[in-house]
This record gives C-alpha cells, sequence and structure tokens, in this order.
C-alpha cells in the first residue's frame, strides 16, 4: 500500500458531516414548518426553551466535550449576557441590532480575564475556580440592587428594531430562535471540526504532547473558553428576551450543574450529544413535574445510571450501536 | 562549530535531595549521543530540562548557541527540538492518520499560514511511511498494539520536522523483536538530525549512538566514545560489575 493508495482510499469514505447535517437540517425544516401545522403556544414554549438550553450546552461542550476542560462556573456567562442585554435596553437603547450584539461582547469580554486566570489551572482546582467566578456573578447580582434589582431580579424591556417593538408574539419569537439557533449551531459545527477544533481535541487526549509539539495550550485554552462563554451568552441573551426577565438564580450554581449534566447525560464530545441531553432533562423535567415535585430524583438515578454504565452519554450509545450494527467493532 | 545542545553546570534539587549537581553536556549537530546511568542517576531529569518540561535549580541551557534556560516546550520545538515521551503521549480517541495530521498541522498554523490538503496529507502520509504504519493509518490508538503505539511516539515527534531529537527510552517495553525494528527505524534516520537519547537497553544504545554520556548519582561518571565507555572500569562497576 503506497501513500496514494491511502490518500485515495482516506477521500472515497462517505461524509459523515453530510449526514448529520442532514437529519438535522430535516429536523429544523420540520420545527419551522410545525406553527403552520398547528403547533400549540405552550409547546412553542418548550421548544424555545430546548433550544435555549440546548445552545447552553452545546457552548459548554466546547470546554468540556472538546477540550476536556470541566467548567463548573458556565451559567456566569448566561447570567453576565441576560443581565447585559437588560441594563443596556433599560440605559442605552432597546433596538436588538444594539443590545444583541453588545449582550454578548459583554460576556466574551468578561471571559478574557476570567479564562485567562481559570485556565492556569487544571482539573479539580480549574473546576473549583470556575465555580468560585460563577458565584461572584451571583453574589453580584443579587446584592447590586440598583443595577440588577437584586433578588427581585430585573424586567428586561422588549426588543425593538428601529423604533419599532418586535419578537412580541410567541410565534415571531419561536422564528427568531429557531433561526439564531440554527447559525450558532452551524458556527459551533464549523468551530469543532475545524483545525482549531481538533487541536482542542488534541489538548483533551494529550496536553503534555500538544505542548511537545509546539501548541501553546494556554491560548488555545482560553480561546475555547471564551468561545463557548460567548454562545453560552447568546443562549442567556435569548432567555432574558423570552421571559423579559431575569433573576440571579440563572448564574447560580445548580444552573451551571444542571447544564453539566445535560452534556454529560447526551455525550460530551459529541456534536449533538448536549442537544440531546438538554431535550431530555428539560421534557423530563415539565413531564415529571406535572405528576411530582421530586422529579430531580428520577433525573437523578438516569444520570447515575449512564455515568456508570455509558460514560459517553446517549450519543455515544447510539454510536456504539450503529457501528456494531456495521460490524465495526465496539 | 555551535553546539546544537549544551548544558552548563546544570543542577536540580528537590528539597535537600539533589537529582542533579553541575551537569555539562555539548552535543554537535547530527551528533548521536546516549545518556545511560542507573535508576536514580539523574537521566530522567536532565532529559526534562532540557525538553523544558522542568526548570533547573541553577545552570543554563543552550540550543544552537541561544540561551534557552527555562523556555516552554512550544518555544523548544520553535527551536526546532522535538521528543518522545517514556510513557505514551497519544491522543488514544484519535485515529493513527488523525495523530499524525496534528502533529503535521502544528507547521501550518498561523493566520496567514496555509498548506493545500494535498501536500498536508502526502505529508502525514511520508511520515507513516517512514515508521511502518501506513496500512494502520485508520486504526484508533486505544485498539493499537503496544509495540506499534511506540512507533507512532517516534512519528509524532519526526512529523515536527526535528532538527533536534529527544528519545526518552524510545524501547522500553518492548519485545526484542519490535526493538529491533524501532532500532532499525532511528538508524535510518537523517544523519541532519541530532540525537539525544536516554535508553536502558545497552545493544540499542552502543548500535546508534556516536557518543555515550553516564550519569551515576546526579553526577557525570563518564563521557566518551562508544569504545571509551565500554572500556571504562568505572562504567562497568556502577553496572554491578558487568562488562559492557
Amino acid at each position: 500500500m503506497t501513500v496514494a493508495d491511502v490518500i485515495v482510499q482516506r477521500r472515497s469514505k462517505p461524509f459523515v458531516a453530510l449526514r448529520l447535517w442532514s437529519v438535522l437540517a430535516l429536523m429544523i425544516a420540520a420545527f419551522a414548518a410545525a406553527p403552520f401545522l398547528g403547533m400549540p403556544q405552550f409547546v412553542q414554549a418548550l421548544v424555545i426553551e430546548i433550544l435555549v438550553f440546548s445552545l447552553l450546552a452545546l457552548s459548554l461542550n466546547v470546554l468540556l466535550g472538546y477540550t476536556g476542560l470541566v467548567s463548573f462556573g458556565h451559567a456566569a456567562f448566561f447570567g453576565i449576557a441576560g443581565y447585559a442585554i437588560g441594563i443596556i435596553a433599560i440605559h442605552i437603547s432597546t433596538d436588538i441590532l444594539v443590545t444583541f450584539p453588545l449582550a454578548v461582547l459583554v460576556a466574551a469580554l468578561c471571559a478574557v480575564p476570567i479564562g485567562w486566570l481559570s485556565i492556569r489551572l487544571s482539573g479539580f482546582y480549574f473546576l473549583m475556580i470556575t465555580f468560585a467566578f460563577a458565584q461572584m456573578v451571583f453574589v453580584a447580582a443579587f446584592r447590586w440592587k440598583p443595577v440588577t434589582g437584586g433578588s427581585d431580579g430585573m424586567i428586561v424591556p422588549g426588543a425593538t428594531l428601529f423604533g419599532a417593538p418586535i419578537l412580541g408574539s410567541r410565534e415571531s419569537f419561536y422564528f427568531f430562535v429557531l433561526a439564531v439557533f440554527t447559525v450558532c449551531a452551524a458556527l459551533l459545527y464549523a468551530i469543532v471540526v475545524s483545525r482549531f477544533g481538533r487541536t482542542l481535541v488534541g489538548i483533551r487526549e494529550s496536553t503534555p504532547r500538544m505542548r511537545a509539539l509546539g501548541y501553546n495550550v494556554r491560548r488555545y485554552k482560553l480561546a475555547a473558553f471564551v468561545v463557548g462563554a460567548t454562545f453560552g451568552g447568546v443562549a442567556g441573551v435569548l432567555n432574558s428576551l423570552f421571559n423579559l426577565f431575569i433573576a440571579p438564580e440563572s448564574a447560580h450554581w445548580t444552573q451551571s450543574a444542571l447544564v453539566l449534566v445535560m452534556v454529560l447525560i447526551g455525550g460530551a464530545g459529541y456534536f449533538v450529544g448536549p442537544i440531546i441531553g438538554a431535550t431530555i432533562v428539560l421534557l423530563l423535567q415539565h413531564w415529571l413535574s406535572s405528576y411530582t415535585e421530586y422529579w430531580g430524583l428520577v433525573l437523578g438515578i438516569l444520570f447515575i445510571v449512564l455515568i456508570t454504565g455509558a460514560r459517553e452519554g446517549i450519543a455515544g450509545l447510539v454510536m456504539q450501536g450503529w457501528n456494531h450494527l456495521r460490524g465495526k467493532g465496539p | 562549530m555551535t553546539a546544537a545542545v549544551r548544558t552548563s553546570r546544570v543542577s536540580k534539587s528537590y528539597g535537600a535531595f539533589v537529582a542533579l549537581k553541575d551537569v555539562d553536556l555539548s552535543v554537535e549537530p547530527g551528533e548521536r549521543r546516549a545518556i545511560i546511568g542507573p535508576n536514580g542517576a539523574g537521566k530522567s531529569t536532565l532529559f526534562s530540562i532540557i525538553a523544558g518540561q522542568k526548570p533547573p535549580t541553577s545552570g543554563s541551557i543552550f540550543i544552537d548557541g541561544a540561551d534557552m534556560t527555562g523556555a516552554r516546550p512550544d518555544q523548544l520545538w520553535a527551536r526546532g527540538l522535538s521528543r518522545t515521551f517514556q510513557r505514551n503521549q497519544l491522543f488514544q480517541n484519535l485515529t493513527v492518520w488523525e495523530n499524525v495530521e496534528l502533529a503535521c498541522a502544528a507547521h501550518h498554523r498561523g493566520l496567514f499560514k496555509s498548506v493545500s490538503r494535498d501536500a498536508l496529507d502526502d505529508e502525514i502520509g511520508g511520515v507513516l511511511e517512514r515508521v511502518n504504519l501506513l496500512g494502520s493509518h485508520d486504526v484508533r490508538v486505544a485498539n493499537m498494539a503496544y509495540g506499534e503505539q511506540r512507533q507512532l511516539e517516534l512519528a509524532l515527534a519526526l512529523a515536527g520536522r526535528p532538527r533536534i531529537l529527544l528519545l526518552d527510552e524510545p524501547t522500553a517495553g518492548m519485545s526484542p523483536a519490535e526493538t529491533q525494528a524501532m532500532l532499525r527505524m532511528m538508524i535510518a534516520l537523517p544523519r541532519e538530525i541530532t540525537i539525544l537519547i536516554v535508553e536502558h537497553d545497552m545493544d540499542v544504545v552502543f548500535s546508534l549512538a556516536d557518543r555515550v554520556m553516564v550519569l551515576n548519582l546526579g553526577e557525570v561518571l563518564a563521557d566518551g566514545t562508544v569504545r571509551e565507555i565500554q572500556g571504562n572500569r568505572n562504567v562497568s562497576e556502577v553496572y554491578m560489575g558487568k562488562a559492557l
């Protein structure tokens, strides 16, 4: 076998990403058509919530699944952007062309010093420092009443475009979130399959080797941290615009834990894993909470079963089954 | 001629324990130098210091005449220094091809650098061919035999297009047949590559090295050609009275 033979063989392989995106494109088209086919408003609200948290989980997956950094404070950026859009809308402008990018920019800029300090640590210590930063954001939101509204939270003014109110109806917001989610998911996918994304995977797999190969590992980790925070910020903005309200709990450690659970249940390191995880967790929460207030117990049991029996989450189980069917071993 | 690698009075202490004491080493460009010594001699410590993994307590490291004391591994890599690890540091969940691709891509990163897919593929294929792993290009590293993983360690170091190659016990844990295959690969490396090798297998050392430095208890016991070291009585005594 020559080098040329191997290159030809590799290039003749089917493009896996095309299959994945075909499925996702079909799903997005179905979601886009659903309101015209009579999707009830409460289901639209549920889908909006799932898309917002899927985006938050996808952004965490850049850190957790691709770079191997277990952040326990990702909700901080969700909260920072959520508050930022409210504060900007109250004091500067409600125009979405101003509020949306500025709020996301605030989250990204906050991620630079937080990430710069955090990535100097690894493993358990990285987890704890991200937890500490998130709690600082929570305490600031909780105590800084003149700016954030404190424990009462903050009313977020509705969005406008060139002075005219927009996104006022549930249906229009549904399409807006679907469009933003699609664009962000496509961007995140492009990032994780790019050379930059493959470098992050290399860092996850062997940091000493990446250093020996000349990669400035800290720079890449910081970039991953900021990318994750930026898209987490987009999710925070969508959340505030949807609820027209933001409370300190959005940055609380329990929120960070919940999104971490979503990624792990769905499958860290698989692109669609966080979407699966967010969907399952939120569906369980909505469905079971109508029967029992102990819905968290069921979620806990599911989490324990998956963590002990299938560490690669549901996406990992599906991939194993698929490979088994194709006769590609375990 | 400027030495490719030079250490000047390098020492390393851990509290009261002195792991290395005033070690001077000079490796000429294109030379193949082995560092040997019994367990605890300080070989790995010296290796780690040269590779930028640990800073020396005192002393200096020069690469091609430039003072690189305390430099990070990526800064040393930019100077043309590449290394293998004693314990495999591979990307276990990626395929062999993807492993080498990450290593080759290191040369082509940067905003204003780009490389065509064809050129990168040719480069990856060439590296795999050199270490006899072309046939395993699609195998996930976690599913490979240990000996093949050691070959991939060498491939990743070579993909860095090194001028100076540090080999940390490249045949550790290998069967005799695998060791011989690895030795043949190392001997076949271009002479332009300066090699510094830490190795326990004396057959490998004496087959590959031009010169050998012997460390004992953190100090240089002997430094000379293979023949000089083989005939050195002090060295034989350190190796429990065995003739080398």
